[in-house]
């Protein structure tokens, strides 16, 4: 049985969905979704403890052995991210049942579940497989299920959101397969560490090399949001049901960048990248993106809108953190992958908890909302805390790590610039606690109370987790710091 | 790369390809539209398939079944593979359309410019 955990990960999100289209009852479904997202959260803690105790899983699809048969090859890094993603979609499903309830018309909660449940297998699968086709499929499991998600906003603006979204998405994943097809053509592989094993022999100067790389940087950038490629973010995470924006935004862009770590180092290598001269570029990209959607982010009235421009701020900082190629740098950007998936996620479902009792995010509606609501808007201000990356939270050892990063690799600047664009969080999370604490309520209205206990739990799991892995690091930054030595192969 | 070796007609298959991309990826960014513009996403992906299957090409190779005398086929891989590329794409299609109809039955339109003049008016 423990053999097979790699796949049934996978299998049992994707069995499940069906049979919640097939029973039609939403409360069953809700069980299911929830038993079966914490059914995935155990597999990966298992699979995370073989791994480190017996290092590489390696699966193959129906006996068939790599390069020619679909791999699942599961290391210290896609172990990690298994575990985050499970890890949120089993909180996710915790948190939604009242939310997706307010949210969603009955007729169609029944097909939420399936759709989210799919969205689970993608991203799942997205992370456990070692052939890069099979991870295309898995791409396109998630986004498609993910447009349909986003689309059941109860504005009708999320059907903007959504298409935007998939034309968008579409694009940046036929990009993936156009860079992956030029790959096939030189290497005749698909498997990730078969191929680079066939590139490592090849120059960085092969003109169809540097095109495959470009090709799969940009149709990756689609999909993680990078600066400027991040217009579709904005009215996504807006319009999606509450419940939506806190998974999608604590783990579709993570695995994404996932991907990306996987063709940079896995794939290509550190050598080969840095003779292409990528790694300025995407430097470039994310200090911009850091300062200018922190700068929109501070203008915004709608909180879920000002934390999606803070989501692209942060995509900036991990990428920043890969595109110094050192070790300190690739695991600042492995651990604030992880760290702002728990903040991003509190925040969004304190939005979730505002949403359901006020039925509406923009500032002022707001006005005195911590009177009425303490719990939720206490866990909003951790979160907020550690979006800022104020010590004793998650927040705070990512940046750290940054500075660190940016010092060893002799860039002083740089790390001036991490603090300074850290000011600029403090504007947009400062505005909304002025609003919330120190404004009188507009009127004597009663109606608003405390979020169910059942949003309010899984809210302030993740508010705990970010002040915990704030300051016992040994699980978060030690796998990290393994994870970027394995990637990174140990070179300084 | 040498003048010649540009028109050599064995790269025919990859002007096509070129071709196809960059006017599928036109009209999706100078559409306004919204079903055209999943017609040019259709014909982006399209020229990804006929990319896919020149690979695939192997010369003098027959179709890639078992026969008396025949010893060199194509690579039947990347049809394959474009195979589920092509079921994703339909899927893609699909639910591009659905929200197509979505979007004109709540905005009554599928003019990009005209639905942008409503989010702002709202």
């Amino acid at each position: 049985m423990t053999a097979h955990l790699p796949i049934l990960q996978i299998i049992i999100p994707l069995m499940a969905a069906p049979l919640c289209v097939v029973l039609r009852n939403r409360d069953i479904a809700w069980g299911i979704t929830l038993l079966v997202s914490l059914i995935s959260f155990a597999i990966s803690l298992m699979i995370l403890d073989q791994v480190l105790t017996q290092g590489v899983l390696s699966y193959f699809m129906g006996g068939w052995p790599a390069p020619w048969g679909i791999e699942f090859r599961i290391d210290v890094v896609n172990a990690y991210i298994l575990l985050i993603v499970s890890a949120i979609g089993a909180i996710v499903s915790i948190y939604g049942r009242h939310s997706i309830t307010r949210e969603i018309p009955r007729e169609q909660t029944t097909l939420f579940y399936t759709a989210f449940l799919l969205c689970l297998t993608g991203l799942l699968g997205m992370t456990a497989t070692g052939d890069a086709f099979n991870l295309f499929v898995f791409l396109e499991v998630s986004s498609l299920s993910t447009y349909a998600l986003i689309s059941l906003g109860k504005d009708r603006r999320a059907l903007t959101a959504s298409y935007q979204y998939l034309i968008m998405g579409t694009l940046g994943a036929t990009f993936y397969v156009i860079g992956l097809g030029l790959l096939y053509q030189m290497t005749g592989t698909l498997n990730i560490v078969d191929l680079h094993d066939k590139l490592s022999n090849m120059d960085g100067s092969i003109r169809t090399l540097q095109a495959a790389l470009a090709f799969l940087t940009v149709g990756l950038s689609l999909k993680l949001a990078l600066f400027p490629l991040h217009l579709w973010l904005p009215n996504a995470y807006t319009y999606a049901p509450s419940t939506i924006t806190a998974f999608l935004a604590a783990t579709a862009t993570k695995v994404a960048v996932y991907v990306m770590l996987r063709v940079f180092f896995t794939i290509f290598g550190v050598d080969i990248f840095e003779e292409t001269g990528l790694a300025p570029v995407i430097m470039g990209l994310a200090i911009v993106g850091m300062f200018v959607a922190s700068t929109v982010a501070v203008f915004q009235n709608n909180l879920k809108r000002m934390l999606a421009y803070s989501s692209v701020a942060q995509i900036g900082y991990i990428m920043l953190g890969i595109s110094f190629l050192n070790v300190t740098g690739v695991s600042a950007g492995i651990v604030h992958l992880l760290n702002h998936a728990v903040m991003k996620c509190a925040c969004f479902l304190a939005m979730g908890c505002i949403m359901y009792r006020v039925g509406s995010v923009r500032m002022e509606n707001l006005h005195g909302i911590a009177k009425k609501m303490p719990l939720t808007m206490a866990a909003f201000v951790i979160g907020g805390l550690s979006l800022i990356g104020v010590p004793l939270t998650v927040g705070f050892i990512s940046k750290w790590q940054l500075i660190l990063a940016a010092m060893q690799a002799d860039m002083m600047p740089i790390a001036f610039l991490i603090l300074l664009s850290s000011l600029i969080a403090v504007v947009y999370v400062w505005r909304f606690i002025e609003v919330a604490y120190f404004k009188a309520p507009a009127d004597g209205d009663t109606s608003v109370k405390e979020a169910p206990l059942s949003m309010l739990i899984p809210l302030w799991v993740m508010a705990l987790a970010s002040i915990y892995f704030g300051i016992d690091t040994d699980m978060t930054l030690g796998v990290a710091e393994l994870a970027a030595e394995m990637l990174v192969g140990g070179a300084p | 790369m040498e003048y010649n070796e540009i028109l050599n007609p064995g790269l025919y298959n990859y002007w096509v390809v070129i071709f196809l991309m960059m006017v599928g990826f036109y009209i999706v960014i100078a559409r306004g539209n919204l079903v055209k513009k999943l017609v040019g996403l259709n014909i982006f992906q399209t020229s990804v398939f006929v990319l896919y299957i020149s690979i695939g090409k192997v010369t003098g190779g027959t179709a890639p079944i078992f026969g008396e005398g025949i010893s060199v086929f194509s690579n039947p891989l990347p049809h394959v593979l474009i195979l589920t590329a092509i079921v994703v794409g339909i899927a893609t299609t699909a639910l591009g359309l659905a929200l197509v109809i979505r979007i004109r039955e709540s905005y009554g339109s599928i003019e990009e410019e005209e639905i942008h003049a409503q989010e702002e008016d709202f």
